[in-house]
């Protein structure tokens, strides 16, 4: 048996010593407050650090239990292979059911239209099939990794934040939510997204993962890789799903991805932290914000208010 | 890291977002990417300075209109501290900003523009932060670039609001005055070379030195038992872990402990924390207990320990902070959400409002608005197990929930 438990009070004393402990302890309480207030929660998972971390931290808020809750997948088609096979590794190791629904899906049905051109993403197209997986497993509560820090609509998002019917964001009429206290109370048809997340900054995930030793796909370290450049951006040419031009030409660099979302909307930076203690250096000295490699929000100043009033995450 | 959360407020106009941008461009926080961002639409909109408030302003009406109109989480960093500021926006919603922002701050930054002084919005601020019980208050008198750096216009704005300090509840709230210019960057950061009569620390100095005495840890230990954990598999057939969380002081395996309602006693067993065991679980962390006994408990029933136990009841008195449009009166009926604990409720009587802005009390009411804070007393469906907010911040303190629109209406502070 070990000592008294490490909290918030302890880890203000301990100087030097870095610890996510007080945002460990909130993403753990989040937790048990989606499993205690909602019928049919679900976690979105998309294989990246966030929502891998998310994993974590719910092993924690049950064990011994099983996580009472599944995993979902929007898969755009478009994500890295490695981010996959790590996906189905994880859950098979942790004994977890996985929900997979498919963007492809939802274009073959009509419902959606892949865009086209050189910035053509999958990214948006995510929505409706969200909101139909939704709909089709009455999910009330969706789990999700976004985190405040990220884009400044996110810094206005709630950590229960209410989705009406049609999976809209009402960004101007929130929930205040006070102390520890947060109201899951909802009509029927309508559902909460939950960040456990919210107050965690990028440098905290990655210190998380890397004092819990988490396992994470590998496209996250520095790796040798065909690309190339557009926008001042590092593209990945080892495949056809990014849109790449004749007179856009491939070469090797070394490279890593600092976010991992979907293919056609994701560059990557040029790094050679090959380790995770390079990677948390790399992120406590950069001058670039993590969405900064992300096309999707550069579209125009409010492209992230304008997705989530949508229903996106 | 330490987490240090902050509350600020102000009022139109007085360079609140000023402030929040000086501090995280001298604390070099804001990326590369985002200052451009930043520069780019000032330029466009023709400023002559760098508007920081773009960087904070995150939805589509706010930038249109120049306003805040929602709390804002703005996250940054120095070497010691991680820094979560809670911007509150001091227009229509005022009050149900502030009381948000200010009920998980541990310190609060009231701005004063020093060509105004103390104005009406700032007794209001003022008000609210003691009212929550934050611990620092660090009122920061600006634009002093405008008053010529003048230390009587300083010293009379102190004098001023320290005439307010006399009447305030909570005496033993710590308060602190800076003078400063955000725009120009005089004592957010750096020290100002214009006001060399000013001896005290800068904004960020005086941040850094905070002593960190967590908010929520005043108080005995209470443990609201969040969600039952009862694995089923062979291995742990027998399993029921209570989990929640452990507010107010510590608690030990060992420990004799009574479970509410029930009043049954047992003693805590063993204490969790994911997969390992701890003797000790402290205050604010996110524990799995299990007891001797097998007693009957579940999600809203509480934990404490034997000969501690809080005040029981079936009614009690509050102040409360109303946040909606719809009149709140004698006779409605609201869902009252106590930590993890939902009852109904019933408005007994409305005792008097309280002009939040130290002017007295009003009597003759018959009913409360918008931004309205009074005195009320409830009457329950069941009982709840509280302490008072003075003396248990999170035991003490109550959501009050719409039963038909299911939205958060207001929030209380038991007496």
């Amino acid at each position: 048996m070990s000592d008294t438990l490490i909290s918030e009070v302890e880890t203000l004393k301990d100087s030097g010593v870095f610890t996510t402990n007080a945002l460990e302890n909130e993403a753990i309480y989040i937790m048990r407050e989606v499993a205690a207030q909602f019928e049919k929660p679900v976690l979105l998972f998309s294989g990246g650090k966030d929502s891998i971390t998310l994993v974590r931290l719910a092993q924690k808020a049950f064990y011994p239990a099983k996580i009472p809750f599944p995993l979902m997948h929007i898969d755009t088609g478009h994500n890295f292979p490695e981010t996959i096979e790590f996906r189905d590794r994880l859950v098979k190791e942790l004994g977890l059911e996985l929900i997979v629904r498919d963007v492809q899906d939802s274009i073959d049905q009509g419902k959606v239209k892949e865009e086209s051109g050189k910035y053509a993403s999958r990214n948006s197209l995510q929505t409706t099939t969200l909101l139909d997986a939704i709909e089709e497993f009455k999910f009330d509560a969706c789990i999700g990794g976004a985190r405040r820090d990220e884009e400044k609509a996110r810094a206005k998002e709630r950590i229960f934040s209410v989705r009406d019917d049609f999976g809209q964001w009402d960004e101007k009429n929130q929930r205040p939510e006070l102390f520890d206290m947060l109201n899951g109370q909802i009509e029927h048809g309508q559902n909460v997204r939950v960040f456990p997340i919210s107050n965690w900054t990028e440098l905290d995930v990655w210190s998380y993962i890397q004092k819990e030793e988490i396992e994470i796909p590998s496209i996250y370290f520095a790796h040798k890789r065909n690309i190339f450049l557009r926008d001042g951006l590092i593209w990945s040419a080892e495949d056809d799903i990014v849109f790449r031009a004749a007179d856009e030409e491939v070469k090797e660099m070394v490279v890593r991805f600092r976010t991992v979302g979907d293919m056609s909307c994701t560059a990557a930076v040029e790094s050679h932290a090959d380790t995770i203690d390079r990677v948390v250096q790399e992120i406590r000295d950069s001058s670039i914000s993590e969405r900064g490699a992300r096309i999707d929000d550069k579209r125009s100043e409010a492209a992230m208010e304008k997705r989530k009033q949508q229903g996106y995450f | 890291m330490k987490v240090l959360k902050i509350a600020t407020a102000g009022s139109v106009d007085d360079g609140k977002s000023t402030l929040i941008g000086r501090l995280l461009y001298d604390t070099k926080s804001l990326t590369t990417d985002k200052l451009e961002a930043i520069e780019k639409t000032s330029k466009q909109r023709g400023y002559d300075y760098l508007d920081f408030s773009l960087a904070t302003d995150g939805l589509v009406a706010e930038r249109e209109q120049g306003i805040t109109i929602d709390v804002a989480h703005i996250y940054f960093s120095t070497a010691t501290k991680s820094y979560i500021i809670a911007d509150t926006p001091g227009h229509v919603e005022y009050t149900r900003n502030m009381v948000t922002g200010a009920s998980t701050s541990q310190a609060a930054i009231i701005l004063i523009d020093a060509r105004k002084g103390v104005i009406e919005q700032t007794n209001r601020h003022f008000f609210i932060n003691n009212l929550l019980r934050v611990k620092d208050v660090i009122v920061v008198i600006n634009k002093m670039d405008l008053v010529d750096f003048s230390e009587e216009k300083y010293n009379a704005i102190k004098a001023d609001f320290e005439e307010l300090m006399s009447k305030r509840d909570y005496q033993d709230q710590h308060i602190t005055f800076i003078p400063a210019s955000a725009l120009k960057g005089d004592n957010v950061v750096n020290k100002s070379e214009n006001m060399p009569w000013y001896e005290g620390q800068t904004l960020l100095e005086h941040l850094e030195e905070l002593d960190l005495e967590d908010i929520y840890n005043t108080g005995t230990p209470r443990f609201p038992v969040q969600y039952v954990i009862r694995p089923k598999t062979d291995e742990y057939h027998d399993f029921r872990g209570f989990a929640g969380k452990v507010y107010g002081g510590q608690l030990s395996v060992g420990d004799d402990v009574v479970a509410l309602p029930s009043q049954t006693k047992s003693k805590i067993k063993d204490i969790y924390f994911y997969d390992k065991k701890y003797q000790t679980a402290s205050r604010r962390s996110s524990v799995t207990i299990t007891l001797e006994d097998e007693i009957n408990v579940s999600r809203g029933d509480m934990l404490v320990k034997v000969g501690d136990l809080p005040t029981i009841d079936k009614q009690f008195t509050a102040t409360i902070s109303w946040m909606d449009s719809k009149k709140f009166a004698a006779g409605n009926k609201y869902l009252v959400q106590h930590g993890v604990n939902k009852v109904l409720a019933k408005v007994d009587t409305i005792h008097y409002k309280i002009n939040p802005d130290y002017s007295g009390i009003d009597e003759n009411i018959d009913g409360l608005g918008m931004n309205d804070i009074a005195k009320v007393t409830f009457k329950l469906n069941k009982p709840i197990f509280y302490d008072a907010f003075k003396d248990h911040r999170t035991n003490g303190s109550f959501i009050i929930i719409d039963t038909q629109s299911n939205n958060t209406v207001g929030a209380g502070f038991i007496q």
